[in-house]
């Protein structure tokens, strides 16, 4: 099976690790994993922030550059949801307002096709156990759109449990936001701080030693208040935890 | 404490001193996730709940897209049921009707049911200008009056009050008003109810005229209702001899069979009961003209608009509409749950307030520009809304609408609104961004010089940056980009024809 991974611009420029993991997971799971290099950004910040016609031609370029793909895979549950929930929304939006079914049309091929990473492996490949060593305490935090968007539920448990070697701690107040949110995290950098500040504290009450999501800019925000608050905890990606094995431990 | 919503700073600003309140902090904590977690026992004991929600929404969509229908039925049924129908455009056209009729009466007080519509247009403070106390009956609603504070929950005003602070507040406020606090009162939750009951029990007992709002009103009959908890609502309801009503256009249901689904989503909602201790149903003067039964002898209904029709005519935010004030998206809210209700500068707090203010007051006050950030669009809102809002699609709605302007519909005429201020940087950023994004070579340039100096990068952001460094570390810069490390093993594997991973494991040594 040809897929192509669509690892998100954030994962591209700041966390590379996360895409070597990515394609050195679904490679060992045989998979053809294809990096069309074309690809940029999905459009979600601009989005987002509410710039919704500056997101438009991003997500055509999207298209264009997956559209040949029989899967197209994302490390990123807040990527995959601007794939497969907000795309079809730009499609009405632009009808709405009287621009005709071009766009809709443009996006229709991509939107089924796009997974999340999780999501791929268990609904796609029906793998639970990906044949992963991890040994350390794992605490996982379901990120929002991956949880709500996307409904991913409890895929990511279901993989993290079958990883050898880890002991998988339950979070307190999981389901709650970590206070990234995109923009947010600026435009109110208190709110979201403190948001930040009571996951971390959720995440160090387990005792465990690292914090896993499926979504390196929630992540992002959570290793950065994890430092300052100077906490022995860090975060990796699921990713990163499910392609280790016994002679290779990634993260 | 003002009393008064006017000349509230930005969100932002607002819920930085709330997040630095560690009393308050704690307060919101406790009593949100402890009706958080009941909803959501209440909600789970019902196996046709997705049904249920998805029938409100149908109904609240059908009645809305006739409005115009339904409210002239209303009418028709509330006049001949004895009552009188008055439509009010706006906030300053409700408060007129509602103060003449109150001194046509020749009475200089009034006792209330809680009303969100009658916050929403100030009318206390406009009766008070005319002469008039009006009293709030409900216990949060006295408290939040008494201490000339401000609501800051939809169903529960005074949640940012602990038992101390109140005890504090009927002890030396109760006197002024009324009947005083019993000697020694403490904040044991019987001894402060009580204080409640009997210093309104005087003024149930004394009311000429009540005013309420409603829950829904029934366009088949002429029915409304009000669905509350504390009896309060059943006492002005029925004691008095004038009852007037305000209520918003969007209340309106067709039939009498529709409260059926609202009856069961909103007091689980709400409350997380499964039924609401007081459901009132009156239908006009159901005693008769001549007044030979129960109730009050004259009834009136404000049909308040207020910006509704404007919002019926956005078709992304008209959804808002379906709103039936539970407060369960308030609840679940974490940016409510650390901000608190006063920064969102209006009766409407949370996210059904974040989308519902500049829905109906227009996002031209800086305030009203700020409240669609006020969310980090996590979507559990959403997902507990039992009319089935799409909360985070209105925000981003309204955050285009402040960053791109637009066409609105602003009484009744369609305008052209500009971009807000203050936008000015972001929108060039996301310009920069779109231009770079756009053109796979420039991203990997970008990428390259951020690599190559990341040895000079600084630890924290001057500037607008600071929003990010002053709390939270900033994520260290890879040597390479995931793009180069792809394209470099990928050319290796060519030439040594090895598998790509192999070389990829290769590299990872170096």
């Amino acid at each position: 099976m040809r897929i192509a991974l669509f690892l998100t611009c954030v994962n591209d420029t700041l966390y590379p690790n996360t895409g070597r993991a990515t394609v050195k997971l679904l490679t060992r799971l045989g998979v053809d994993v294809d990096f069309p290099e074309a690809q940029t950004c999905c459009g979600q910040a601009h989005y987002n922030t509410g710039y919704r016609h500056q997101a438009e031609p991003l997500a055509r370029h999207f298209s264009d550059v997956f559209r040949g793909y029989e899967a197209i895979v994302t490390p990123s549950g807040s990527c995959g949801a601007m794939v497969r929930e907000l795309y079809p929304r730009l499609g009405e939006r632009a009808r709405a307002e009287g621009r005709g079914g071009g766009l809709a049309a443009a996006l229709a091929p991509v939107v089924p096709r796009t997974y999340e990473l999780t999501e791929f492996l268990v609904d796609v490949l029906g793998v639970t156990d990906v044949g992963a060593y991890y040994p350390h305490t794992v605490t996982y935090h379901p990120t929002c759109h991956g949880l709500r968007s996307l409904g991913l539920g409890e895929r990511p448990l279901r993989l993290l449990r079958a990883v050898r070697g880890l002991e998988l701690v339950e979070l307190p107040g999981a389901e709650e936001c970590c206070g990234f949110g995109g923009t947010f995290a600026v435009k109110n950098p208190d709110v979201s701080a403190a948001m930040g500040a009571d996951k971390v504290r959720h995440a160090q009450s387990t005792g465990a030693e690292v914090l896993c999501a499926a979504d390196n800019s929630c992540l992002m925000h959570l290793g950065g208040t994890m430092a300052r608050l100077r906490t022995d905890m860090r975060p990796v990606h699921i990713a990163e935890i499910l392609a280790g094995t016994e002679e290779e431990v990634l993260a | 404490m003002s009393g008064t919503f006017l000349g509230m700073p930005a969100f932002p600003e607002a819920a930085r001193a709330a997040v630095r309140d560690a009393t308050l902090r704690a307060n919101l904590r406790h009593a949100t996730h402890t009706i958080r977690d009941k909803r959501a026992r209440a909600v789970a004991e019902l196996d046709d709940w997705a049904e249920l929600r998805e029938a409100g929404k149908r109904i609240k969509d059908h009645t809305l897209r006739h409005l115009d229908h339904y409210l002239l039925r209303l009418e028709e049924a509330v006049t001949a049921a004895g009552g009188t129908v008055h439509w009010a455009a706006d906030a300053d056209e409700a408060n007129r009707v509602v103060t003449r009729l109150v001194q046509e009466t020749g009475e200089r007080e009034v006792v209330k049911v809680k009303s969100m519509a009658t916050q929403e247009i100030g009318l206390n403070e406009a009766l008070e200008a005319a002469g008039i106390r009006a009293y709030e009956t409900d216990l949060a609603e006295l408290i939040v009056q008494l201490g000339r504070d401000r609501p800051s929950h939809i169903l529960v005003p005074a949640i940012h009050r602990n038992r101390g602070e109140i005890r504090d507040v009927f002890r030396t406020e109760m006197g002024r008003w009324g009947r005083p606090a019993p000697d020694g009162l403490t904040d044991s939750p019987a001894e402060l109810a009580e204080a409640a009951r009997l210093h309104l029990r005087e003024k149930f007992l004394r009311a000429k005229v009540g005013i309420s709002g409603a829950n829904f009103m029934v366009a088949e009959t002429g029915t409304l209702v009000v669905v509350e908890s504390e009896g309060n609502g059943r006492m002005c309801l029925t004691l008095p001899e004038t009852l007037i009503s305000v209520v918003g256009i969007e209340k309106v249901v067709p039939t009498w069979r529709d409260l059926e689904v609202f009856l069961q989503t909103l007091p689980r909602s709400a409350t997380a009961e499964r039924m609401n201790p007081y459901t009132s149903m009156w239908t006009g003067t159901s005693g008769g003209p001549r007044g030979e039964g129960d109730g009050p002898r004259a009834f009136h209904l404000v049909l308040l608009d207020n910006g509704r029709t404007d919002t019926l005519a956005d078709d992304v935010g008209r959804q808002v509409l379906r709103c039936i004030r539970c407060s369960a998206c308030l609840n679940v809210c974490p940016v409510y749950e650390r901000a608190g209700g006063h920064a969102y500068g209006s009766v409407y707090p949370g996210p059904i307030g974040a989308v519902l203010g500049p829905q109906l007051r227009g996002t031209q006050s800086a305030l009203d520009a700020s409240l669609p950030y006020a969310s980090s669009l996590c979507g559990a809102c959403y997902d507990v809304c039992p009319v089935a809002i799409d909360i985070p699609e209105v925000l981003v709605h309204l955050r285009e609408r402040v960053v791109e302007g637009g066409e609105v519909t602003r009484r009744g005429v369609r305008v052209r609104l500009r971009p807000a201020r203050g936008h000015a940087a972001e929108r060039a950023a996301m310009r920069a961004a779109r231009w770079v994004f756009g053109r796979p070579g420039a991203l990997r340039a970008g990428q390259r010089l951020a690599s190559r100096t990341r040895g000079v990068h600084p630890r924290a952001l001057p500037g607008p940056g600071r929003a990010w460094s002053a709390s939270r570390d900033l994520p260290e810069v890879p040597a390479e980009p995931f793009r180069d490390w792809w394209r470099r093993t990928r050319t290796e594997a060519a030439r040594t024809g090895t598998a790509p991973t192999e070389a990829g494991k290769a590299v990872r040594g170096e």
